[in-house]
């Protein structure tokens, strides 16, 4: 870990903690102190502020004792063992600085420094460098080496040794777009390698040859970093000690002099980062090592790909225009707030208060999102609120309030090391949460098993290196119920289940009704063998596995509730959990893995529109009072408008206003040309983004947003944890979002004095009891922390229902296999499903916009082998998609990570835009649209099709800004 | 250097094989490359992937483990393998002289292989010959009391 800046402790002790419950007194340096056993000389001397120097050692991953530099003496022992592997003992006596020690540090120092340039000054690890702070640790003077003139032995920095090129020198690997590799500075300490195994687990990185051919390579001789596995999460580079592996963007700007933490704004996984900051400017993000989801770590997206906030397309100055075939205006803020402001009660005094409406964002913070839900529960005075939380774990909230009585995942990330039986349902954490996936797949190098239920061959299946699924089960697209109904089904019939916890902790009625149901020979595997195509003596060992393999916890994904009955499998899940009692305790639980950084919390914060904050319905009285009482106004007690049903009545003409902030629903909500008509009908579509998104080519107003790093607020992540978002550098167009949401408030005549964000969560903390211990102060000493957290809990629930389910009883419900209307037929004989990669997020809006694009550049359409053979296509044929939606055209790319009979894509990309081909067919309980099943057709194709040229010309068109006024 | 033979269908079928017997080994890895090396005369770069993904292992390890061991071959050698003798109880007897002909006289670097193919010269640190040093190793055969003369033949027979 580098030792830049110190906020909280920071510090490395050396080697991981041991997690012994023993513990172990020894005296270090005549300190004496208490450990628990297992921990190395090396920690222990670290807790009691005692630095033994070291280089090869760093507490995020295993010691190795490879750079003799942290040798100590044991009174009574031979020799001078290294600190790092040697484990504390009972009554051990150390000496970490002795006459002999010090000889020998400076020996080892000397020898290292030997085959290092001295370009100290000129380094861009200057100041940030372990080599430099070790030498000056132990005292190094002179070096007395140095490489042989008659050339037959060279150093490994030099480029050129008497005149020849010098055969060990390897230049400067610039490939990959956020970091060097520059291995004339490594000391093959092997932590980047480590790393890149133990944390990452992509094992991307080895040492090729041996003794003084000893070098980090990525991949095979042939490989660069960007042609290697690696995944550029960045491990390696925040293991180094020295400027061999360096962010580019230190190279440019120089060390940072300052840090902030906060939160990344990308996937639910919700990593802790430090902003390391010169004035105002961002170095670098590097992941906090008390991040308490991240511990650590971070990927592609968070650590590296936050240049968009700086991008040249990012809009700064309010925009407006009359008509969305006007080019845009640029205006100031207070002629666009007075004329959205007079646009929006133009609507409401012609068309009522119904008629107006808001889409909250799951990337903004809490405060923000509670303030756009307030915006129309208090001062347009309907319900119309949704979020895009519909779009993907709506049947989460209504599946576990329902069976559990919470919407929400039950455990915390750290929980993943106690499981034995991971079940993966429809998600691909590899792809969309990579740092869970580290954790996960570090679990599962540990012993742990793994089951994974997709269509497609993930990377947990085999993909991994030391990890094979122990079971994955191919299902066909939209036969998820079914599979998770079989699976109850071998539990029950097998006499799998956990009668004790059923009897305690459910209802007994439910559970025999629900058994005698399951137990129903329709739902045996063999039954549905032939409607899911997945192998019965396949699938009842992995449900025998999940019953009785140990803590079993079930991590899920939009692959399980982006279907017409996506609610159904949710239940059916949590019944899964609630047959094997696996459920309220460690290594346990059902995860849903969020896909937005704050999409747990724009549900929470009541975004939706049948329910205030804290998920109370707008119907009773109490709830509701609460409110009235706080924000003075009347509340509708009648539940508003779904996002669809918005656009529905767009296009009927009853709904002629929206306020859109941070969310793109052109692009990322099904069936695009509704979507585009629905906007198109509006009279006033407010769209509150950094970017003219898609969606911005239909709105009226446009009111440029803020970054997460120019804003305080929080983000509540997919494990229920509350993390603060802290403000670095001032908004670049001049407000936060909760500023500007307050201003347009207020331009129609509510009177909000928010100063600070803060006072904010203060009025949420008062009227949710759910976050009624939560302040600003609070996390600000805590870090961060899980709801529920009050006076019941003022610690915080990192596990949920562990002594009761919070509904009381938990509850069994039916879960009838019903097919989706979405039918494969002669015209569309395939099944699209859609997903995401690592390198990108969600629309892209964000991640087009850095170098991640040089990863992943277009969507592309895996197809198998067979099918593609069938239709002619070879790898890399541009093929038209076509469903009964619509059509567009992308690059084919055959593999076997699909089964015949089913297409893959991405939906990154606007100029491809997989939403044009989903149907608006939805979950039947939350209209969570079913974009992971789509009939459709795949042929040749030699260009456009004809709806992305309209689109492209419309949106070129739509993008045009007037010069600004002189 | 000899041109890189093209690593067809067939050759993958072969790997193939290969893979299939030794996979359910202990540490297979090792195993295999020996089979390998012994199949193809050297370890060929299209089949490290291959072998990687059998094993469930990065193709980046498979490559450490590779490189590690300065026997295994990442391009065919000469017709004829010689080994010198480079440990202490070969220097002792004059092992040095004898890696200094032979590097003269063939004008080959450590694991190279002549222009016409016919030797490929390579150390090696210990054959467990040290009674009767030097020592060398020619096409996995021993030869004891090497001399400049010894050395001289087995050059002249391979390039015959």
């Amino acid at each position: 870990m580098k030792d830049f800046i110190i906020p909280w402790d920071d510090r490395d002790y050396g080697t991981p903690a041991s997690t012994a419950t023993e513990m172990v007194s020894l005296t270090i340096d005549g300190f004496d102190i208490t450990v628990p056993a297992g921990t190395s000389i090396m920690r222990a001397a670290a807790e009691i502020g005692i630095s033994v120097p070291k280089l090869c050692a760093t507490d995020s991953v295993e010691a190795f004792g490879s750079c003799r530099l942290c040798l100590v003496e044991i009174e009574g022992r031979n020799g001078t063992p290294a600190s790092c592997t040697t484990p504390v003992a009972e009554g051990l006596q150390v000496k970490t600085q002795t006459g002999k020690l010090k000889q020998l540090r400076r020996g080892v120092m000397e020898l290292y420094i030997s085959d290092h340039p001295l370009d100290c000054l000129t380094c861009s690890a200057n100041g940030d460098c372990e080599l430099q702070d070790m030498a000056g640790a132990v005292g190094l003077r002179d070096v007395r080496y140095e490489a042989p003139k008659d050339g037959l032995m060279t150093t490994h920095f030099l480029p050129r040794n008497n005149g020849h090129a010098n055969p060990q020198y390897m230049a400067v690997d610039h490939s990959n777009p956020y970091f060097d590799y520059d291995p004339s500075k490594c000391i093959v300490c092997s932590r980047c390698v480590r790393a890149c195994e133990e944390v990452q687990g992509t094992f991307a990185l080895t040492i090729q040859g041996r003794g003084w051919d000893s070098r980090v390579s990525a991949g095979t001789s042939d490989d660069n970093f960007l042609t290697s596995d690696c995944v550029s999460c960045g491990a390696c580079v925040q293991a180094c000690p020295t400027a061999t592996l360096v962010e580019k963007s230190v190279v440019e700007i120089g060390t940072p002099e300052r840090s902030v933490i906060t939160t990344c704004a990308y996937c639910g996984v919700g990593c802790s980062f430090k902003a390391e900051m010169r004035g105002d400017e961002l170095v670098r993000m590097v992941p906090h090592k008390s991040g308490e989801a991240n511990r650590g770590h971070s990927c592609v997206k968070g650590r590296f790909a936050w240049g968009y906030a700086n991008h040249k397309e990012r809009i700064l100055n309010p925009m407006i225009r009359d008509k969305i075939t006007d080019p845009w205006r640029e205006v100031s803020w207070d002629e666009a707030l007075s004329f959205t402001a007079k646009r929006m009660q133009g609507i409401i005094d012609d068309h009522g208060r119904h008629a107006v409406g808001v889409i909250t964002s799951s990337r903004c913070t809490n405060e923000e999102t509670y303030l756009v839900q307030k915006l129309t529960r208090a001062v347009f005075q309907n319900n119309n609120t949704d979020t895009c939380a519909r779009v993907c774990h709506s049947p989460t909230g209504y599946g576990l309030g329902q069976t559990f009585g919470t919407s929400a995942g039950t455990q915390n990330f750290d929980s993943v090391e106690h499981t034995d039986v991971a079940l993966i349902i429809g998600a691909n954490p590899s792809d969309a949460h990579p740092v869970f996936a580290s954790r996960l797949k570090k679990r599962l190098r540990g012993g742990a098993k793994v089951i994974v239920v997709d269509p497609r061959r993930t990377e947990l299946v085999e993909d991994a290196p030391h990890i094979r699924a122990a079971h994955h089960l191919p299902l066909r697209p939209g036969t998820n119920v079914a599979v998770i109904t079989a699976m109850a089904h071998v539990i029950v019939t097998e006499s799998l289940y956990d009668e004790d916890f059923i009897r305690e902790r459910c209802d007994w009625d439910e559970f025999q009704d629900y058994a005698e149901f399951v137990a129903l020979e329709q739902n045996s595997p063999e039954a549905i063998q032939e409607l899911c195509g997945v192998d019965p003596q396949e699938l009842r060992q992995a449900a025998r596995l999940y019953a009785t393999g140990g803590n079993a916890a079930i991590y899920y994904g939009l692959g399980v509730t982006e279907h017409s009955q996506g609610s159904t499998s949710v239940i059916g899940i949590a019944n899964l959990a609630m047959l094997t009692g696996n459920i309220g305790k460690l290594g346990a639980g059902v995860n849903p893995l969020r896909g937005q950084n704050n999409v747990q919390g724009s549900c929470d914060m009541g975004s939706f529109p049948h329910e205030l904050p804290g998920y109370r319905h707008v119907k009773l009285d109490d709830s509701r009072n609460l409110f009235e009482e706080a924000w003075g106004v009347q509340i509708d007690n009648e539940p508003g408008l779904r996002i669809n049903n918005m656009l529905d009545a767009a296009v009927e003409g009853s709904f002629r206003g929206l306020y859109c902030q941070g969310e793109d629903i052109l692009q990322s909500d099904p069936d695009t040309k509704h979507v585009a008509a629905g906007l198109a009908a509006m009279d006033c579509v407010i769209v509150h983004d950094l970017f003219l998104n898609e969606t911005a080519n239909y709105a009226h107003v446009f009111l440029p947003g803020s970054s997460f790093l120019e804003k305080d607020g929080t983000f509540t992540n997919a494990e229920r944890r509350i993390n603060r978002v802290r403000k670095v550098m001032a908004p670049k167009n001049g407000y936060a979002d909760w500023e500007v949401t307050q201003l347009l408030a207020n331009a129609m005549g509510a009177n909000w004095n928010y100063i600070h964000p803060s006072q904010i969560m203060d009025e949420i903390a008062m009227l949710t009891p759910s976050f009624a211990g939560v302040s600003y102060d609070m996390l600000e000493e805590k870090g961060s922390v899980q709801w529920p957290c009050n006076a019941a809990a003022p610690e915080g629930t990192p596990t949920m229902h562990m002594d009761g389910f919070v509904r009381g009883k938990g509850k069994f419900i039916r879960t009838e296999y019903v097919a989706t209307d979405e039918k494969t037929g002669p015209r569309f004989p395939l099944l699209l499903t859609t997903g995401r990669i690592l390198s990108q997020y969600n629309v892209g809006a964000q991640t087009r916009r850095t170098e991640n694009v040089i990863w992943h550049d277009q969507d592309v359409l895996e197809i198998h082998a067979h099918d593609a053979e069938n239709r002619g296509i070879r790898n890399g044929d541009l093929v038209r998609l076509a469903s009964r939606s619509g059509e567009t055209t992308l690059r084919a790319e055959i593999t076997d990570r699909v089964s015949p009979g089913v297409v893959y894509t991405t939906f990154h990309h606007p100029d491809t835009q997989a939403n044009v081909i989903t149907t608006d067919y939805s979950d039947w309980a939350t209209n969570c649209p079913e974009y992971k099943v789509t009939a459709v057709q795949v042929a040749p194709s030699n260009g456009p099709t004809q709806w992305q040229q309209e689109y492209a010309a419309q949106a070129e068109q739509s993008r045009r800004i007037l010069p600004a006024a002189e | 250097m000899t041109a890189t033979p093209v690593f067809g269908d067939a050759e993958q079928h072969v790997l193939h094989e290969i893979l299939a017997a030794n996979r359910h080994l202990e540490g297979a890895l090792l195993p295999i490359l020996h089979a390998v090396q012994h199949q193809f005369g050297y370890v060929p770069a299209e089949a490290l992937p291959v072998i990687a993904k059998d094993l469930n292992i990065s193709r980046a390890e498979a490559h450490g483990v590779m490189s590690f061991y300065h026997d295994f071959r990442d391009h065919p050698a000469g017709r004829t393998t010689l080994k010198i003798c480079r440990a202490e109880a070969c220097q002792a007897m004059g092992a040095d002289d004898l890696v200094d002909h032979a590097r003269d006289s063939l004008a080959l670097d450590w694991h190279e292989t002549t222009k016409d193919g016919a030797i490929t010269l390579e150390q090696v640190f210990c054959l467990g010959l040290c009674a009767c040093g030097p020592a060398m190793m020619v096409d996995g055969k021993l030869v004891g009391r090497a001399d400049v003369a010894k050395l001289d033949a087995i050059i002249a027979e391979a390039r015959s």
